[in-house]
């Protein structure tokens, strides 16, 4: 990192002289109490008793003798509680703001994964909690919102915009400006102004120590590839994370193609089709126009669309250490329904797209390599979408 | 100061007279197009207002509340395009020689070519730029490009910003733009702002003039705010008024200009 919060040109902390003092609060407060062995030794716990860490690794013997190549492992972020990856970054954010006195917390919400995760942990702390979800992700992920009632937050449709993800983010910086003494912003991905790329990283990195350990344990090596999907990157940084240095260890992201990264504004593939801009706080990679306008951006999976990614993710591409595919809506539902028959595993739309990766990657490796695949959530959000998708009528009674 | 640039915003504020507040009036260009922009412009000018903010459309407008996000979206929709504003700007400095101020998100200057961008400022007869989304820190962005061309990066400062007010205060140019509360921009009824300590913070740090804004709203407002400061910046009320009468708001602004203006002086 050649500046703070920065990795190499990437990042920064682009957001309005409002909320300046609050981001230095929280960089602060995350410096002080990320080596705190108090801190530590509550989230270890947390992570243990409550979101059912560590996730497993399992090994897909279906899977691999049907794709006939490498060995692959799935690494079962689906199982922890709330049933994403998105708990662990909730647990370490939300037990941050209650240790800075914060009595509220807001957050954005895609797909409501993260959002659903961060209602749980503010009713497992006694915190307020609000979370701003698109109006037309509302509508897409209805179970979701009720969820998030259920767990006692407040959700609260946005319509500006696309009222999509960026509109959420939007409106919830509005929030945060406007609120900035009493409320805690809960960001879900590895995007935004510095400390959060970095923070929320820290809180993922804990799936590739994971992941590193198990194999380690079961195979006594290095995995040769590890997959991923990207949206924001909080599942994909968490996955990478331990292994950059290894550098024997290919890393693949695979962001959403939707109905093909040719098609106008019908993609989010913003590392296939997207340029350098500064946006959410953060200098890195965007789908806009010639005037920098942002781009609506479409994809199946309301949790992969988003017309920007992490500044890690660039940075890492940008050396090279990391690839990243785009897939399309038609493959991540191939997949879907892939993993679901062959291991019996329903994976989460979003990560389906790290599954069609790896169905691609996966035969051009040989018999004695290993590949795995971060299942970073479990599929049931998003059997009514895929049943829609495929032109089936659920009877949602 | 961070530069020696002296402009018309600097020759505006030097020959305001004794007690005079200026007045800063911000519209969307091309809202609801740049024909009507130019009119209002030049109305605003003709009945009091010293400097105009021009704000160029973002899609993603983070520190704008609803009237200003629509107001936005509205000259999008219109097609509204950073080179079809500096050609109103070209044909606004063929009327008028006074400020003319852009108000903007750092990825439209970052994504059009910074250098590009301060260029054309310089040619066209862009006096300042104030950017929402750009802290201080991270003002190396734009700043040498904006000295080199003569234009003036106005700095803000809010009601959090506390210990940051000195080092952000001391090193302005043009004018320092105050944020009166925190939030968003729309207008407001009240404001909960110490505003006798947050100037005082501001007056011993200036090197400018400090020019307030962010919910004022009516004369009354204005008159109040402008003991504190050497110029109010009015914004969404104004917009509020082009967006309900449209292309005939020409005159209603120029009232409610002229009206702000006299509660000023």
């Amino acid at each position: 990192m050649s500046k703070i919060g920065r990795f190499g040109d990437f990042g920064g902390q682009y957001v309005p002289e409002t909320v300046m003092n609050a981001v230095h609060e929280l960089e602060q407060a995350y410096d002080k109490y990320k080596d705190d062995e108090q801190f530590n030794a509550e989230l270890a716990t947390l992570y243990k008793e409550y979101a059912n860490r560590p996730s497993l690794l399992y090994y897909a013997e279906r899977m691999t003798k049907d794709l006939g190549g490498a060995k692959i492992y799935l690494k079962r972020e689906d199982l922890n509680h709330t049933g994403a990856h998105k708990i662990n970054n909730c647990l370490g954010q939300v037990l941050l703001a209650k240790k800075m006195g914060k009595k509220r917390v807001i957050a954005e919400t895609g797909a409501g994964q993260h959002g659903v995760a961060t209602a749980t942990v503010c009713a497992l702390m006694g915190l307020e909690c609000e979370v701003y979800m698109g109006a037309e992700d509302c509508k897409r992920q209805s179970l979701n919102v009720y969820r998030m009632n259920l767990l006692g937050a407040k959700v609260t449709p946005v319509n500006s915009g696309t009222a999509t993800l960026k509109d959420a983010i939007n409106e919830a910086m509005r929030d945060w400006c406007s609120n900035i003494d009493t409320t805690f912003y809960c960001i879900g991905s590895t995007m935004g102004p510095h400390p959060y790329p970095t923070m929320v990283r820290d809180f993922q990195k804990i799936i590739s120590k994971e992941i590193k350990e198990q194999i380690m344990q079961k195979e006594g090596r290095l995995p040769d590839c590890v997959v991923a999907c990207v949206g924001g990157g909080s599942n994909a940084m968490g996955a990478f994370y331990n292994f950059i240095e290894d550098k024997s260890v290919r890393l693949v992201g695979a962001e959403a193609a939707g109905e093909g990264v040719d098609t106008d504004k019908r993609h989010a593939a913003t590392m296939a089709r997207g340029t350098l801009g500064i946006f959410h706080g953060m200098k890195s990679i965007f789908l806009q126009n010639e005037y920098g306008q942002i781009d609506p951006v479409y994809s199946i999976s309301a949790g992969l669309d988003y017309p920007g990614v992490g500044p890690e993710h660039a940075h890492l591409r940008e050396i090279g250490r990391a690839e990243y595919v785009s897939i399309t809506d038609k493959q991540a539902v191939n997949a879907f329904e892939y993993l679901s028959k062959i291991e019996g595993i329903i994976p989460a739309i979003e990560s389906s797209h790290a599954v069609a990766a790896a169905m691609e990657i996966a035969p051009t490796m040989s018999k004695d390599q290993i590949m795995v695949i971060n299942i970073s959530g479990r599929g049931d959000k998003d059997v009514y979408s895929v049943a829609k998708y495929k032109g089936v009528e659920i009877d949602e009674q | 100061m961070s530069n020696n640039i002296k402009n018309r915003i600097d020759k505006c504020f030097e020959n305001l007279a004794e007690n005079e507040k200026a007045l800063i009036t911000f519209i969307t260009a091309g809202d609801p197009d740049l024909e009507t922009t130019e009119k209002l412009a030049l109305e605003m000018f003709d009945k009091g207002a010293d400097i105009i903010e021009l704000g160029v459309p973002f899609s993603d407008p983070i520190a704008e509340g609803p009237t200003i996000q629509k107001s936005s979206l509205n000259a999008l929709k219109e097609g509204t395009t950073l080179d079809k504003i500096f050609e109103s700007v070209k044909n606004l400095r063929a009327k008028t020689d006074k400020p003319l101020i852009l108000m903007m998100y750092l990825n439209t200057i970052f994504v059009y070519g910074t250098e590009k961008f301060f260029n054309k400022c310089k040619e066209y007869g862009i006096d300042g730029v104030i950017v929402p989304d750009m802290p201080f820190e991270e003002r190396e962005e734009i700043q040498g490009f904006a000295d080199a061309c003569g234009v003036h990066n106005i700095n803000l400062v809010s009601p959090t910003s506390e210990q940051r007010v000195n080092m952000i205060a001391s090193q302005s140019s043009g004018f320092l733009y105050v944020v009166s509360s925190t939030g968003v921009t729309g207008t407001r009824s009240n404001f909960n702002t110490d505003f006798d300590s947050l100037f005082s913070l501001v007056n011993n740090a200036k090197k400018c003039p400090a020019c307030v804004g962010f919910g004022i709203s009516n004369p009354e407002q204005a008159g109040k705010m402008s003991k504190y400061c050497d110029g109010v910046i009015v914004g969404s009320a104004i917009v509020n008024i082009v967006d309900k009468y449209g292309k005939d708001s020409i005159e209603k602004v120029g009232e409610f200009v002229k009206s702000l203006k006299d509660a000023i002086r």
